[in-house]
């Protein structure tokens, strides 16, 4: 750990994980309590792209529906609170099952296809689970539903900006945690394998496909967790946050922080948030009411970032060794 | 009743409901086809394809509005939509090519965002209408006692025609040799000498005016909207995945069958749906169940068929 501080990667992600957990602090010294929303959407949007780089920066698997891990943790704690169930010891578990179901369901379809299929059944199905969210009437249809926080009653208030971005922070390191031991296991190894040749690790007599599976639903499992964070966040739940779109910015961040790497995910979160923060007043210092038009520059950025800068943000902090 | 008996309310609703399903599914195919030749010959996974579909219904609103003629218009908005498709192709696309889909993905997905917002600064954020032509703002008898909107059998017959002669294209001519040839070797053909940075060029160019005809025959029917192409786009992927990637027949059978599954679900599943629901709750859930639908039969065509119904085995 001490000797990781030496290389400018272990120093600036040391640093920012020590920023990130003093945040509440920060943001309330210097009366900045905008930037600790922003915080925690970044920390909870974290927790979702390291769940996609497990299958997609590990694993080689260009999964184009990742959102609907969003949806289907929101939308189950939702539904139970709808139906009185506040209590997040049952809402919180119930969405992560569910999540990991599903992904454990769609994964055993589409790990059969390759390629362009891949990419495409996994957004077909989770255009599948927008569209049933949205015919939800019950639950607010295409408006979506305001919920409440869960509670943990006695243990801690999620109403509190500070409480809630901790949680989100510990779940959040504990994820990044999980994943760094998952992806150096003897299970990881055999995931990047199959990323880097699938026959071959086949013909050594792994069942490559029970892999991917079991990758794919523990993904899901954490991607559900972040559905059950932004649900929380927001105190609301609705459509629009499985919508294809969010699926391609987590793609966005998980390539733009650097695929395949731990805290890529990291990165890519915080460049990802800081460049709509900051093109917004950039764009409207060069001429006021342009700043509304961001994404004209942010398109065209990711652009070059898949044509010239593969290897992310990550790749800056110098060559990894091994 | 008899098999002639066209005077029957329900056959007639039927028909109709048919005949739009053959529309929207024409549409699709319009769209589906660049899709499916880019991909077959490029191999490029292009999500910015439904931009251009958006941009073709925007620049024939525009040129509607300087011509004051929808034909003159819309004749103008093709070789528009064409001209980006090759400075499209120009500038990004080409740089694509020898990557992998990941950064398809990502390059095209920046694009959507791209011309979603460049239409916002440029169109303003409402929506536009184009009016049916008044030529074609009438009914016609399609048989004795049916009648249906002159302007979507308007589609459908432009529509046909497009298929027809993408398929005498594909299958006749020099060029559509040559994009058989690539489809099935792309490599091989540029050994051959072929100018294969022409050849993309103008397959590129030809899938960007096929999909803006699609988008600005489709904007009488709804709006001109920003991100009108996204949601169909989807659903043109679906089509390609369903009828085979690369193969002009399999995204034809596939977007005549998509486009009934959803107007057909559409039109009758609320009435199925009453039996079980509440009537409002039952016309509000059959959108939703019919795009549903499309999804389901897609999963249970590639776990029958992980390539599609014409895609080739690899």
């Amino acid at each position: 750990m001490i000797a990781g501080l030496r290389t400018p990667r272990g120093l600036i992600t040391a640093i920012l994980l020590l920023v990130l957990a003093i945040l509440p602090l920060l943001t309330q010294a210097f009366d900045q309590r905008y930037l600790l929303s922003i915080g925690t959407r970044i920390v909870i949007w974290s927790i979702a792209a390291i769940s996609l780089n497990m299958i997609l920066g590990y694993g080689g698997l260009v999964s184009f529906g990742h959102a609907a891990f969003f949806g289907i943790g929101g939308y189950a704690v939702g539904i139970l609170y709808a139906n009185g169930i506040t209590t997040g010891w049952i809402q919180w578990p119930v969405a992560i099952v569910a999540a990991s179901v599903w992904a454990g369901l769609i994964g055993a379809l589409s790990l059969r296809t390759r390629g362009l299929y891949f990419i495409m059944i996994t957004l077909a199905f989770a255009q599948l689970v927008y569209y049933v969210g949205a015919g939800l009437e019950a639950y607010g249809g295409d408006d979506g539903l305001n919920i409440s926080r869960s509670r943990f009653s006695g243990l801690i208030d999620l109403r509190d900006k500070a409480a809630f971005y901790w949680l989100c922070f510990v779940l959040f390191c504990a994820t990044l945690w999980f994943c760094g031991r998952l992806v150096n296991s003897r299970f990881g190894l055999v995931i990047r394998g199959a990323k880097a040749n699938d026959l071959r690790m086949t013909a050594l007599g792994f069942a490559v496909f029970r892999y991917r599976l079991a990758a794919f639903a523990i993904s899901g499992a954490f991607g559900g967790l972040s559905g059950i964070l932004l649900a929380n966040e927001g105190a609301y739940i609705s459509p629009a946050m499985m919508s294809w779109v969010k699926s391609g910015d987590l793609i966005v961040i998980v390539v733009l922080g650097g695929m395949g790497t731990l805290c890529g995910p990291l990165y890519g979160a915080i460049a990802f948030f800081a460049l709509e923060e900051t093109l917004k007043p950039l764009l409207d210092l060069a001429h006021k009411g342009w700043g509304e038009y961001w994404q004209i520059v942010f398109g065209p950025m990711l652009v070059l970032i898949a044509l010239y800068a593969r290897g992310g943000l990550d790749s800056l902090l110098g060559r990894r060794h091994g | 009743m008899t098999a002639g008996d066209w005077t029957d309310p329900n056959v007639d609703y039927l028909l109709l409901q048919i005949l739009n399903g053959v529309q929207l599914g024409l549409l699709m195919f319009l769209l589906a086809a660049g899709l499916t030749l880019t991909f077959g010959i490029m191999d490029l996974v292009n999500l910015a394809h439904g931009s251009l579909y958006m941009m073709g219904a925007y620049f024939a609103w525009t040129l509607i509005g300087w011509t004051d003629s929808f034909l003159l218009g819309a004749l103008l908005a093709l070789p528009a939509t064409f001209l980006l498709g090759l400075l499209l192709e120009r500038l990004v696309m080409r740089r694509l090519y020898a990557r992998d889909h990941l950064d398809h993905v990502l390059a095209t997905f920046g694009l959507i965002l791209f011309f979603n917002e460049l239409v916002r600064a440029l169109w303003g954020p409402a929506g536009k209408s184009i009016a049916v032509p008044r030529f074609l703002a009438h009914t016609v008898e399609i048989l004795p006692g049916v009648l249906y909107p002159a302007y979507r059998f308007a589609i459908i017959v432009v529509g046909a025609l497009v298929a027809a002669l993408l398929a005498w294209l594909v299958a006749r001519t020099r060029l559509g040799m040559l994009i058989r040839a690539g489809a099935s070797d792309r490599r091989m053909i540029g050994a051959l000498g072929v100018d294969i940075e022409l050849l993309f060029a103008l397959v590129f160019g030809l899938g960007a005016a096929f999909a803006g005809l699609a988008g600005l025959m489709a904007a009488p029917l709804s709006s001109v909207k920003i991100g009108m192409g996204d949601d169909i786009l989807i659903v043109a992927f679906v089509v390609i995945v369903i009828g085979g990637i690369g193969s002009i027949k399999g995204a034809f059978v596939a977007a005549m069958v998509v486009g009934q599954i959803d107007i057909v679900g559409r039109a009758f599943l609320p009435d199925v749906l009453k039996a079980f629901l509440s009537a409002s709750a039952a016309s509000a859930a059959a959108p939703a169940i019919s795009q549903v639908l499309v999804y389901l039969v897609m999963a249970s065509v590639l776990v029958w068929r992980p390539t599609g119904l014409f895609g080739q085995r690899t």
